[in-house]
């Protein structure tokens, strides 16, 4: 049987040892009419068989690099480093589970605590916790906070439109039953000013993303005064790589910010697993859920890190926790730690700067066509909206058939009156020449309508 | 940090004490192949960027010196109650990491994914018939997500109905921490039940919560206690007859593969933990997968989107077409995309490497370990619930006749030993608990080591205690002060030019 090293003596040994002679006697206490049910599964297959067969379906996947892929709203083609996956393969961080027992885990502790900080800095807040599932369950706890801040006395958050649909999806998915208001999103066009309007004394949190969906940095310099007027929270949603260039959200008034930590280091796979980063002002510390760890000293006067505020989790405070969060991220966010090490203060800002100088030449040239209009009202970083002659849905399959290209991403699907928008990422990966053809492409596929 | 914890002798120095300004992994450093663009404006920019500046070479051998600093499966027993440590198959490190899954993007058209939809459609399916449900959702991140996910479905059932006045969820004292937590973050008030003397919960006390404003109650089966509740089926129908609807807490399925289906048992939603069950790895702490099934009374709600056939095979040799739906009332998205799909490729792969003979053996095996450890304990520790245990038990890590000893002690005393220590305190409801989960990987051999040292630890308990308050003596650190930590909270490095 597959991983169970029992021989015959060992199960005759151990039966005889508990007083029983057969296995199935283990299950007494189980309704005998609903016992041992048959189950219908394909036959077990050996180790090589399993490979084949999960090959095949590996193999059933468009992926880069055959394909040159320009799609990102929210997860991106980044290079990760070959340190990255030798140091989460060893066996001593992915085997080990929650560094409960500090004394043994020691190597999982420090790690989370070098992850915050750097995100902590990163974002220019004064600190972050260990993890969050992916973005926008970070942005969803994140309501949880400014709820509680507000000791629900204030049950509104206001939402850009300009923050990733999911992320808004999801807040409201894990709000659904507590009362909580969300505003501002309905139309898709509103603007910073008209999102301001809705500010009251009921607003517990007031929310945007830097840079928003469609890659626009848009320019948030008086707003955490206007917001903070109102006693609202401001929570900034970001994303890191732009952030090597960017002025950090905490410098920009933010009381929580949170993103989607993919880009350091860890594969696009399908959507997960990510990495949910969430960083908060000092006087929020208290407020918010997941796990943290902390610096300390050992019985022998030692450095040791340890899992600190404990008393704010569901283990201890059950119904009345922060969250339910139990399980994280955490080998995501030891490739984010290793990846933010890696790059380091050099490393980070150039990736950025290379996504920014392709991003750009990628839109100039794109700008060029007849038939297509970039968007470029305001400054973008790596991401850009492309206003095409036809449907984006019709392009994407032009370009994945003829061009080997998986194109940009099709707004209209979560934004009905952006009729033909395309939202094209470029990254580091993108090489000059894929650009070019990309540009070529995009021209074919406005005359082969 | 404070002088205290920055002047202290560190095993490792953190990653930016290493730290030498200029230094860069230069290779690293993409090229850049297009003509560079006007500069964003000047305001928008930062000024410093506070990461550390180290070489590769240092970036590799400081995290493989903090990983020789960590306890894991991959280096012996790993006893954690209600974790499920078992063996993590190599090969899924590889099936999840092959470039047709890792390089593929959530968002691309489903026409360039059915080898990732088909996979999801499959597991979804596997997951049913071991559970005995009509749908599954793959979206839950981890066990508490999938608990949100089934309580909010249970929420959305009664509203549809009209049914309002329901604004209670019941949970046993011997649930896990995230049952209330959850039951809290949908707008719940929990009420907590008594468990009896035999561990199960005290039916009297059900019978007198359960009233028309009962929403469901969580249950964990086995329960947290490692024992099955005999009157499993009495409960349920208390719940339904009232109009509440049994939600499993699925952590502990590893008792249960093809033992029992709580479908067919009558419950109407549970979860699956595949980092517990279906041997993803924990990765220290996450990530992490919780997939929810439900019967048919909760399938238009699932958290979506989930993976469906759009278009039957056209032939016996076709494969059908994958699509995402959204189901008809669905409780709405947990998370961006589609779940942690990595993870999903490795349940996969764990349960086609067994199929039913082999997950049938993984249960029975996990119950005969642990109820091997239970016997061989039970005259060295108190087994507050002595009688035929699932794959897990609970013991007191406590001793009359050496009242200073506490679980903790015991604990840190066998990482001396070379084990992991078992679970503290949980469940809440057992003084001084110990809860130990050995599972099916573990041969004969190592349990009889780690009873030799429960043995030899419960004799120096009255010879020796000083050894086991004092202890871990072994480990890289010795035991770690959690109340300094808290009162001195520093919870990032401060950099030398800060200070
Ligand atoms: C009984 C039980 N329920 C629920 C959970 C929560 O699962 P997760 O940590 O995956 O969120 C756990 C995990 O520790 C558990 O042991």
């Amino acid at each position: 049987m597959p991983y169970i090293p029992h021989t015959d003596a060992d199960r005759a040994a151990m039966l005889a040892a508990i007083g029983i002679t057969k296995l199935e006697e283990l299950f007494d206490a189980i309704p005998a009419e609903h016992r041992f049910p048959p189950l219908n599964l394909p036959e077990a297959l050996s180790e090589m068989e399993a490979l084949w067969e999960l090959q095949a379906l590996a193999s059933h996947n468009a992926v880069a690099p055959e394909y040159a892929i320009f799609l990102g709203a929210g997860a991106y083609n980044h290079y990760i480093p070959s340190v990255i996956n030798h140091i989460l393969m060893r066996g001593e961080f992915y085997t080990a589970y929650t560094p409960y027992q500090p004394e043994v885990s020691q190597g999982t502790l420090q790690a989370t605590f070098e992850w915050q900080s750097m995100i902590a800095k990163l974002t220019g807040m004064d600190a972050a916790n260990a993890s969050h599932y992916d973005g926008a369950t970070s942005f969803a706890e994140a309501v949880t906070v400014a709820l509680t801040h507000h000791k629900q006395k204030r049950n509104k958050v206001i939402l850009s439109p300009n923050i990733h649909p999911q992320y808004r999806a999801v807040a409201r998915t894990y709000h659904q039953g507590n009362g909580t208001r969300f505003v501002g999103d309905k139309s898709g066009r509103a603007t910073l000013d008209d999102l301001l309007d809705l500010l009251d004394e009921n607003t517990a949190m007031f929310a945007v993303q830097y840079p928003n969906f469609f890659g626009q940095i848009e320019d948030f310099s008086n707003l955490a005064q206007k917001v903070h007027a109102s006693g609202a929270l401001l929570c900034i949603v970001t994303t890191p790589i732009a952030l090597g260039l960017l002025k950090p959200p905490g410098a920009l008034g933010a009381d929580i910010v949170v993103g989607e930590g993919q880009s350091l280091g860890i594969p696009l796979s399908f959507g997960g697993p990510y990495l949910g980063f969430f960083a908060v002002r000092e006087e929020l510390v208290r407020k918010i859920a997941g796990r943290i760890v902390g610096d300390t000293i050992d019985s022998d006067g030692r450095r040791a890190y340890v899992m600190t505020l404990r008393p704010r989790e569901q283990d201890i405070r059950r119904e009345k926790a922060t969250s339910n969060i139990c399980t994280n991220q955490a080998l995501m966010a030891l490739a984010g730690c290793i990846y933010l090490a890696l790059m380091g203060k050099h490393g980070l800002r150039r990736v950025a700067e290379v996504c920014y100088h392709k991003a750009h030449y990628a839109a100039e040239r794109i700008a060029q066509l007849r038939g297509y209009h970039v968007n470029t009202r305001l400054p973008f970083f790596n991401e850009f909206v492309v206003t095409c002659p036809r449907p984006v849905a019709e392009i994407n399959r032009y370009l994945l058939e003829k061009h080997q290209i998986i194109g940009g991403y099709d707004l209209s699907r979560d934004y009905p009156d952006r009729e033909n928008q395309m939202l094209i990422a470029v990254t580091e990966m993108n090489t000059r020449a894929e650009i070019d053809a990309l540009v070529q492409a995009l021209e074919a596929a406005a005359q082969n309508s | 940090m404070t002088t205290q914890t920055a002047q202290a002798k560190a095993l490792e120095p953190l990653i930016y004490e290493l730290s030498s300004s200029g230094r860069k992994a230069e290779t690293l450093m993409p090229k850049l192949d297009v003509p560079e663009s006007a500069p964003l404006p000047a305001h928008l920019l930062r000024d410093s960027l506070e990461l550390p500046e180290v070489s590769e070479l240092d970036v590799v051998r400081h995290f493989v010196r903090l990983s020789q600093l960590n306890y894991a499966i991959d280096k012996g027993f790993y006893p954690l109650g209600s974790c499920t440590m078992k063996y993590n198959p190599k090969i899924g490190e590889d099936t999840a990491r092959l470039p047709g899954f890792a390089n593929l993007h959530p968002l691309q058209a489903p026409e360039t994914a059915q080898g990732a939809l088909a996979l999801m459609y499959t597991l979804q399916q596997w997951l049913c018939e071991i559970s005995g449900m009509k749908g599954c959702s793959l979206q839950p991140a981890a066990g508490a997500q999938g608990e949100l996910a089934g309580i909010l479905m249970i929420r959305a059932y009664h509203q549809e109905r009209g049914d309002t006045r329901r604004t209670k969820i019941l949970v046993p004292d011997s649930a896990h921490g995230t049952n209330p937590a959850t039951s809290a973050m949908a707008g719940y008030t929990v009420v907590t039940l008594p468990s009896d003397a035999r561990g199960g919960v005290d039916l009297d006390a059900l019978r007198a919560a359960a009233d028309e404003t009962v929403a469901g109650m969580m249950i964990t089966v086995p329960s947290t206690l490692g024992v099955f509740d005999e009157n499993i089926q009495e409960i349920i129908k208390i719940v339904h007859n009232r109009g509440g609807l049994m939600y499993m807490d699925g952590a502990n399925m590893n008792a249960l593969l093809g033992v029992v289906k709580p479908g067919e048992l009558g419950f109407d939603v549970m979860h699956f933990n595949l980092h517990k069950t279906f041997s993803t790895p924990h990765g220290g702490g996450g990530p992490g997968s919780g997939p929810v099934t439900v019967n048919e009374k909760l399938l238009p709600y699932l958290p979506g989107p989930i993976v469906a056939i759009v278009e039957e095979a056209t032939d016996s040799e076709g494969a059908p077409r994958y699509g995402f739906v959204m189901p008809e009332k669905s409780i709405g998205r947990l998370k961006a995309f589609h779940g942690n799909f990595g993870m999903l490729v490795r349940a996969y792969t764990y349960i086609a490497l067994h199929g039913a003979e082999g997950l049938k053996a993984i249960s029975h095996h996990a119950v005969l370990n642990a109820n091997y450890v239970r016997v061989r304990l039970a005259d060295a520790y108190k087994v507050p619930y002595n009688r035929m245990c699932g794959h897990e038990v609970v013991i007191e890590g406590r001793f009359p006749d050496a009242p200073d000893i506490r679980a903790l002690d015991i604990s840190k005393r066998l990482m001396d030993y070379g084990f992991h220590p078992p679970t503290n305190y949980f469940p809440l409801i057992v003084h001084e608990a110990l809860l130990i989960e050995p599972t099916e990987s573990e041969s004969k051999e190592t349990l009889d080591r780690f009873i030799e040292a429960m043995h030899a630890i419960a004799r120096e308990a009255r010879e020796a205690p000083e050894l086991l308050r004092s202890a871990p003596h072994t480990t890289p650190v010795s035991r770690v002060d959690e109340v300094y930590a808290a009162r001195n909270l520093t919870l990032c490095c401060r950099l030398p030019s800060a200070e």
